[in-house]
């Protein structure tokens, strides 16, 4: 999916704010998966804990997998023009080794859009929506690309 | 209001077979997610018509598609046709709100609706509900809590249910 330059430049600005060591919000985004869609943890059996809101919340391993997906996002605004090669090795990885559902990467997407609309509030307006919707879409898709 | 050791408001299952009670194949709301949504919508309901009319608004911007389903409406943010069916909407969400044990019951008309005459395709409805979600998120930051948000997920999903029960 070929993304245009504005996109770029616009998602560049909004992303300033998702350098992970400064954005707070950064933490939640897989705590809110676990607690929202519960039967995403089938996926998570080795993070310890996760028989309770607080006990995700305050799970290292949950936060620390909220790291690693939004500095993949990070790398994805780098490389819009091409997602599914960048997300080659990665949608291997999901298919063949964590088994994932690729519907998990939009439930996971929209969870990011709508962390981003609490944190922005209403600097988040439906065009920023739009390109927010775009990026995760893109990303979703060039993650189940090399399903089998 | 998250009760202690326990995983908030969905720890508490809900009674299949009692009156009121959705049926055994959709998801029930606790007592606790029905608590969120009616003090949450005190909040909302002053601004419902607002909140309705952006969930639109975002809906076009992120999902071209949904357009085609209103080729008759000016859909230009701001126009009349967009701030009278958002208010439609919030208002259709505040009468399932004020009967939110009977949901069903209180959406029968438009339940219909939908079915014989708008025949909206079943997969829009995610994706409204995503935008009212994504409105209630950036307009009340701090009542979208994860219990919240689970709250309002689960009670959308059981309103587009009943809007797509009667398709076939």
């Amino acid at each position: 999916m070929m993304v245009n330059m504005s996109l770029a430049t616009c998602l560049g600005n909004s992303s300033r704010a998702l350098k992970v060591s400064d954005f707070p919000p950064a933490m939640v985004l897989s705590h809110r998966l676990l607690v929202v869609y519960p039967w995403t943890q089938r996926f998570f059996d080795n993070f310890g804990n996760l028989s309770s809101t607080s006990a995700i919340m305050g799970n290292p391993k949950v936060k620390a997998h909220g790291k690693k997906v939004l500095t993949s996002f990070g790398d994805a605004i780098k490389n819009m023009d091409n997602l599914k090669g960048a997300f080659a090795k990665l949608s291997e990885l999901h298919c063949d080794k964590l088994h994932v559902d690729p519907e998990n990467f939009r439930l996971l997407g929209n969870v990011l859009v709508i962390i981003l609309a609490s944190h922005f509030g209403k600097e988040f307006t439906p065009d920023m929506q739009a390109m927010w919707q775009k990026l995760v879409a893109g990303v979703a898709t060039a993650l189940a690309h090399k399903y089998h | 209001m998250i009760m202690e050791g326990s995983r908030g408001a969905s720890t508490q299952r809900p009674v299949l077979g009692t009156p009121g009670s959705s049926s055994a194949t959709t998801m029930s709301l606790t007592k606790a997610e029905k608590t969120i949504i009616l003090s949450m919508w005190g909040k909302i309901s002053t601004q419902a018509d607002a909140v309705g009319t952006q969930a639109l608004e975002r809906l076009f911007a992120s999902y071209p598609q949904t357009k085609t389903y209103f080729p008759h409406f000016d859909l230009r943010p701001g126009s009349a046709h967009l701030r009278t069916h958002g208010a439609k909407v919030a208002a259709a969400l505040g009468d399932a709100v004020k009967s939110i044990d009977n949901i069903a019951g209180a959406l029968s008309k438009l339940s219909e609706m939908h079915a014989y005459v708008l025949r909206v395709d079943p997969v829009n409805f995610k994706l409204l509900s995503h935008c009212l979600l994504v409105t209630v998120a950036s307009h009340f930051p701090a009542d979208f809590t994860a219990d919240a948000h689970t709250a309002w997920d689960k009670f959308l999903s059981i309103v587009s249910c009943v809007l797509t029960e009667k398709y076939r």
